[in-house]
C-alpha cells in the first residue's frame, strides 16, 4: 500500500512520462492524417478518386528516383530555415523573416560568385555560401537590434523586412544584376546572369537536381545541434526561452541572445538562399524563395523544434509539396486543394496536443522551480 | 486410354485455337490513330485574362478543331511560378510521353535548357523568348507586344480628350515593357504632346495596388488607360466605377470585363503557331526555330470591340497603322 | 516636381491614402481585440480572403450588397471558431497555427473561386456615398466625406473599438484577460470565452476586411486577392501599441506613402519603381525606430492559459 504522499508523485511523474517521444511522435500524425480526410471529402466534391490521388501523391514523393530526388531538394531549405526557427524559437523569437533572409542571401550569393567568378571552385563555393549566411545574418540582426535595443517587435519588423527584401530583389534583377544576354536578345528578362560553374554546387545524381547542399544542409543540422546542446552560447540561448525572468537572474543578456538567436537564423535562411542559387537553379530570378521562409517554420514544428528532429520532418514536408505537385498533375485537380490540405494539415498537427504537453511539461518545470525557491 | 487421348487432342486444339485466334480476328480496318499528347505548363492561373489564358484558350481551340480529346489530349499544370516546381513537372511531362511540353513562361528558360537533352524524343516549347539554346527539340516563341502596342497606341492618341493617358505596367520586364513601349510610340507618331505616365506597381498580381494605380491616372486626368498582366483586371475596375474610362487591352480579348469602355486588345494568338509545331513535329522536325507573333503571320490580332462605337477615321488609322506595319514601312522597336 | 504640391495632387493622395486604409483598419483592429486578448492570430490575410471570396460570391448571384457583407461576417465567424479550437481549446502554438490558417484560407479561397466562378469577374459593390453637407465643403469634402459606406466604417470602427476596449467591463475583461489570465480566472471571468470571443471579432472584422476589398474597393475577386495585407495589418497591431488611435496612424502613414508613391511615378518623378514601392515599408521601420516607448504588450500574448497552473 503506497502511502497518500508517494501516490501523489506517482502520479505527476507518470503525467510527465506522458510527454514521451513516442506519444509525441503519434499525435502529429493523427492530426495530419484528419487533414487527409477532410482533404479526401474536398476530392470527393471535386470528383475524384481520394484513393488515385493520394496514391499519386506517395508514388509522386516516394516512387522514383525523380520523386525521391525532387522531395530532398525541397527538404534542404525547409531544413535550412526550420534549423534557424529551431534556434530563434528557443530564444522565444519568431521569426517570420524567413522569406527576405532567403532573397538577400540569394542576392549577395549571386552577385559574390559573378564578381569573383575567376576564382577556383574550391575558394569560390565556400567563400559564396560564407556571404549568404552573413547577408541572411545581416537581414536578421536588423529586426533583432531594433527588438534588443529599441524593444520594437520582431514580428513587425520582419514583415517590412520581407516586403523590402523582395522589391530590392526586383530592382537589381532588373538593373544591376540583369543577365546581359537578356538584354542583348532584347527580351529582358526578370533573371540574373548563370553563375560560373565553379560556384555551382555538384550534383550527385545525374539528371536530377540533387546536389552537395542537401549534405551540408544535413551537417549544419549536426552543428546546430551542437551548438544548441553543447557550448555555453546555446545554453543561454534555452535559458533564455525557457524562462526569461530566471535567465536575467542569472546574469544572462536576455536581449542580446535574443538578437543573436534571430541573427543566426536568418544566416541559415541566408545559407538557404545561397543553395538555391548555387546548386538548384545556377542563376537568381523571381520566385526562388518559393515560399520557403513560411514552410521552414511549420517544417521545424513537426521536427519539434529539435534540430535532428527537423530533418525527417522537412523531408516528409517536402514529400508533401512534391507530392501535392504530382497530384496534381496526375488527377488535374487545382493546386490550391493541395494549399487548402497542406493548411489543415498545419493546423491540426499543431493542435494535436504535443504542443499541450509542451506547454505543460513548461509549466510544471517552472511549479518545480518556484516550489524549489520557495523551500 | 483412347478417351484421354481424345481428350488431349481436344484440349490441345483448343489451345491452338487460342493462341491463333487474335490474328484471326485482327480486322482489316485502319490502325487507331495515336493521341497527339500536349502538356503545358503555365506560371498563372488559365484563368488570368491575359498570358496564360491566351495560350490555353489556343490550345483548346486547336484540340476542337482536330477533333477533340480523342485527337488531341492536353493537361495542364497551373500557377507554376516556382521555377523548380516548374522544371519538376516540365521533366514528369517528358517522361510520361507527351509529344509537345510547352513551358508557358519566360523564366522556365533554365529548366528548358537542362531537361531537353535528356527527352531528345520530346519538343519543348519555350516563350516567351528566342533562345533555342542551339538544341534540335526546342522551340522558342515570342510575340512582338510592340506592335499591337503601337497600334493601341495610335488608336488611343486619337480618342484622348484630355491629353492625358495612363499606362498602370506590373512589371518593368518581357512583354509587360515591349509593349508599353510600343505603345509610347504610337502615341507620339499621332500627337507628341499627349502626356503619357507610367506606373509599375512591382507585381504581376498585386490587383489592389493595380486598381489605386489606375485611380491615381484618373483622378490625375487621363482618360484613356492601358496597361497589362493579370492583375490589370483592377485597373478595368477602376475604368468601370470611373464610366468613362476607356481601356486597351493585351494578350487577351478583354472586352467581356468592360464591354462599353474597352476600345480594343491586342490579342495574341497562338493557334497558328501551334498548328505548325504539331506539324513539324509529326514531320520529324521536333526544334530549332523560333516563333515570333506578329500582326504580319496573324499571331497578333486587334480585336476592336463591337460593343465600342468606334468613330471611322479612327478606326481607319488604326487600321492602316496594322498594314504599315505589317508591309514594314513603320518599324517598332521593343 | 512643381506639380506634386499642388492642392490637387495633394487632395489625390490623401484620398487614395483613405481608401488604401479601409482593410488595414478592419483587420487590424479585429486583430487588436485578438491580441489584448492574449491570441496572435497570424492567419488574418487568410480569414480576409475567405470573406472576400464569401462576399464575392454571394454578391455576383444575389446582386445584394448587404447579403454579401453578411456572408462576409460569417465567413470570418467560422475562420475565427476554427481558429479558437486550435489555438485556444486545444493550446496549440499560435504563430504556427496562424500560419496553417493563412495557408487554408488562402487555399479554401482560390479553390472555391476555380470551381465555383472561374473567371474573374466585376460586380457591383459599395458605391461612393457623397454626406450630403459635409461632402460639399470644397476640396475637404471630396477627400473626406465621398466614400463607400465600408469606408466610413472603418473610420467608425476607431473611435467605437476605443470605446469598448477603455470605457466598457467587457473591454476591461478582454484586456484583464491578455495581462493576467490567472487574475481575471480567479474574479470569474472565463478566459477561453473571452478569448474566444475576442478572437471572433478578430476574424469577423478580418472577413469585412475581405469585404471591402472585393465588394467596395475592387469589385472583383482574384485568387490571392490580398497579396499578404494581412500580414501588414498584424504589423500595424505592434506598431499602433495595441490601440486603436496608434492603429488608424499607422495604417494612414503606410497608406499614406503608398498613395504618394503612385501619384509620383504618374507624375512622372524619377524614382525607380522598385525604390518607390519599398517606401511604405522603410518608412514604417523608421518610425518604429524613431518612436520612443514602444511595447507594452499585453502580457500574456502568445501563451495558452491552463487554470490550476502559473
Amino acid at each position: 500500500m503506497l502511502p497518500v504522499k508517494e501516490g501523489k508523485a506517482v502520479r505527476s511523474s507518470h503525467r510527465l512520462r506522458w510527454a514521451s517521444p513516442f506519444f509525441n511522435a503519434l499525435l502529429p500524425l493523427a492530426g495530419m492524417l484528419l487533414a487527409l480526410l477532410i482533404g479526401a471529402v474536398m476530392l470527393l466534391i471535386l470528383k475524384v478518386n481520394p484513393l488515385t490521388a493520394y496514391g499519386e501523391m506517395v508514388a509522386g514523393a516516394l516512387g522514383s528516383v525523380s520523386g525521391i530526388t525532387q522531395t530532398l531538394v525541397k527538404a534542404t531549405p525547409l531544413l535550412l530555415v526550420g534549423l534557424g526557427i529551431c534556434i530563434a524559437f528557443r530564444a522565444s523569437v519568431i521569426n517570420i523573416g524567413g522569406e527576405g533572409q532567403i532573397i538577400v542571401g540569394a542576392i549577395a550569393a549571386t552577385w559574390f560568385a559573378l564578381t569573383f567568378r575567376t576564382w577556383p571552385g574550391w575558394l569560390l563555393v565556400p567563400s559564396t555560401l560564407l556571404v549568404g549566411f552573413a547577408s541572411g545574418a545581416l537581414w536578421g540582426f536588423i529586426p533583432g537590434i531594433l527588438k534588443a535595443r529599441l524593444r520594437v517587435n520582431e514580428i513587425l519588423t520582419t514583415v517590412m523586412m520581407n516586403a523590402i527584401a523582395l522589391q530590392l530583389m526586383n530592382l537589381l534583377i532588373r538593373s544591376v544584376l540583369m543577365d546581359p544576354a537578356g538584354i542583348t536578345s532584347g527580351t529582358y528578362l526578370a533573371q540574373s546572369e548563370r553563375l560560373p560553374e565553379q560556384a555551382w554546387l555538384t550534383r550527385l545524381i545525374p539528371q536530377t537536381l540533387l546536389n552537395t547542399g542537401t549534405l551540408i544542409a544535413v551537417g549544419l543540422a549536426v552543428v546546430v545541434y551542437i551548438f544548441l546542446w553543447r557550448t555555453t552560447i546555446g545554453y543561454r540561448i534555452r535559458a533564455v526561452g525557457l524562462n526569461p525572468d530566471a535567465a536575467r537572474f542569472s546574469g544572462i543578456n536576455v536581449p542580446f541572445n535574443q538578437a543573436l538567436s534571430l541573427t543566426l537564423a536568418g544566416g541559415f535562411a541566408g545559407i538557404a538562399g545561397a543553395i538555391e542559387v548555387m546548386g538548384v537553379q545556377h542563376r537568381l530570378l523571381e520566385g526562388i524563395t518559393s515560399g520557403y521562409g513560411f514552410s521552414g517554420i511549420v517544417a521545424a514544428l513537426f521536427g519539434g523544434l529539435h534540430p535532428i528532429g527537423t530533418i525527417p520532418a522537412a523531408i516528409l514536408f517536402g514529400g508533401l509539396l512534391v507530392g501535392g505537385d504530382k497530384m496534381q498533375r496526375a488527377v488535374q485537380v487545382p493546386n490550391s486543394l493541395i494549399d487548402a490540405i497542406l493548411g489543415l494539415v498545419v493546423l491540426f498537427v499543431v493542435g494535436s496536443s504535443l504542443w499541450s504537453q509542451r506547454w505543460a511539461a513548461r509549466r510544471q518545470m517552472d511549479a518545480i522551480k518556484h516550489q524549489e525557491e520557495q523551500a | 486410354m483412347f478417351k484421354r487421348l481424345i481428350v488431349v487432342l481436344v484440349f490441345v486444339a483448343i489451345l491452338v485455337t487460342a493462341c491463333t485466334s487474335p490474328t484471326a480476328t485482327e480486322a482489316p480496318t485502319a490502325a487507331p490513330v495515336k493521341t497527339f499528347r500536349i502538356a503545358v505548363i503555365m506560371p498563372s492561373a488559365i484563368t488570368d485574362m491575359a498570358f496564360s489564358q491566351s495560350m490555353w484558350n489556343a490550345l483548346v481551340a486547336v484540340q476542337t478543331e482536330m477533333g477533340g480529346e480523342t485527337a488531341l489530349e492536353l493537361k495542364y499544370s497551373e500557377g507554376m511560378f516556382k521555377v523548380p516546381d516548374a522544371a519538376a513537372a516540365i521533366r514528369d511531362y517528358a517522361s510520361q510521353g507527351f509529344d509537345i511540353v510547352i513551358a508557358h513562361g519566360s523564366q522556365y528558360g533554365s529548366s528548358v535548357q537542362e531537361i531537353a537533352p535528356d527527352f531528345p524524343d520530346v519538343t519543348f516549347a519555350w516563350g516567351t523568348d528566342v533562345n533555342t539554346f542551339g538544341m534540335p527539340n526546342v522551340y522558342a516563341y515570342t510575340a512582338a507586344a510592340e506592335e499591337g502596342g503601337y497600334v493601341n497606341g495610335v488608336l488611343a492618341a486619337m480618342l484622348t480628350k484630355s491629353k492625358t493617358i495612363g499606362v498602370t505596367g506590373p512589371v518593368e520586364v518581357g512583354d509587360a515593357k515591349t509593349y508599353i513601349d510600343g505603345f509610347v510610340q504610337g502615341v507620339e507618331s499621332v500627337d507628341a504632346t499627349i502626356n503619357v505616365s507610367k506606373t509599375w506597381t512591382g507585381s504581376f498580381s498585386d490587383v489592389a495596388l493595380m486598381t489605386e494605380a489606375a485611380k491615381t491616372h484618373i483622378a490625375a486626368g487621363a482618360d484613356i488607360l492601358t496597361g497589362s498582366s493579370q492583375s490589370v483586371v483592377g485597373s478595368i475596375g477602376a475604368a468601370k466605377e470611373n464610366g468613362s474610362v476607356l481601356w486597351f487591352g493585351t494578350q487577351q480579348d478583354q472586352a467581356s470585363l468592360a464591354p462599353d469602355l474597352v476600345v480594343a486588345s491586342q490579342v495574341y494568338d497562338w493557334t497558328g503557331m501551334i498548328k505548325e509545331i504539331i506539324a513539324k513535329h509529326l514531320a520529324g522536325t521536333l526544334g530549332g526555330e523560333t516563333y515570333i507573333l506578329q500582326l504580319k503571320n496573324g499571331g497578333l490580332k486587334i480585336a476592336f470591340n463591337p460593343g465600342y462605337a468606334l468613330p471611322a477615321e479612327v478606326k481607319a488609322a488604326g487600321e492602316k497603322a496594322i498594314e504599315d506595319i505589317t508591309a514594314g514601312t513603320i518599324v517598332v522597336n521593343p | 516636381m512643381n506639380d506634386v504640391f499642388q492642392l490637387s495632387v495633394i487632395a489625390g493622395i490623401l484620398t487614395s491614402a483613405i481608401r488604401l486604409a479601409t482593410p488595414y483598419l478592419y483587420a487590424a483592429i479585429g486583430e487588436t481585440f485578438s491580441q489584448r486578448s492574449g491570441v496572435v492570430n497570424l492567419g488574418v490575410d487568410g480569414i480576409m480572403l475567405i470573406g472576400a471570396y464569401a462576399s464575392f460570391y454571394i454578391v455576383l448571384i444575389t446582386g445584394n450588397i448587404w447579403l454579401g457583407l453578411l456572408a462576409a461576417i460569417i465567413a470570418g465567424l467560422l475562420m475565427g471558431l476554427l481558429m479558437s479550437l486550435i489555438s485556444v481549446t486545444l493550446k496549440a502554438e499560435q504563430g504556427i497555427s496562424g500560419i496553417g490558417l493563412y495557408m487554408f484560407g488562402l487555399g479554401l479561397s482560390s479553390l472555391l473561386f476555380k470551381t465555383t466562378i472561374g473567371t474573374v469577374k466585376t460586380v457591383t459593390g459599395f458605391q461612393s456615398v457623397k454626406i450630403p453637407l459635409l461632402g460639399d465643403i470644397p476640396v475637404v469634402g471630396k477627400i473626406f466625406f465621398d466614400h463607400s459606406l465600408l469606408v466610413y466604417g472603418a473610420f467608425l470602427l476607431i473611435p467605437l473599438a476605443w470605446w469598448v476596449l477603455e470605457k466598457t467591463t467587457w473591454g476591461l475583461q478582454i484586456k484583464s484577460v491578455g495581462q493576467n489570465p490567472a487574475a481575471a480566472d480567479s474574479l470569474g471571468v472565463n478566459v477561453d470565452r473571452m478569448r474566444y470571443t475576442s478572437v471572433c471579432i478578430g476574424a469577423i472584422l478580418a472577413g469585412i476586411a475581405g469585404a471591402s476589398l472585393s465588394i467596395s474597393l475592387l469589385n472583383l475577386f482574384q485568387e490571392n486577392l490580398t497579396a499578404g495585407q494581412g500580414f501588414i495589418a498584424v504589423a500595424l497591431v505592434y506598431f499602433g501599441n495595441w490601440k486603436p488611435q496608434g492603429i488608424l496612424w499607422g495604417a494612414l502613414l503606410f497608406s499614406t506613402v503608398n498613395a504618394f508613391q503612385l501619384w509620383m511615378q504618374v507624375l512622372g518623378v524619377k524614382i525607380p519603381s522598385d525604390i518607390a514601392i519599398m517606401l511604405p515599408y522603410v518608412l514604417t521601420i523608421a518610425a518604429l525606430a524613431v518612436a520612443t516607448n514602444r511595447v507594452r504588450q499585453p502580457a500574456a500574448l502568445n501563451k495558452p492559459f491552463e487554470r490550476g497552473e502559473s
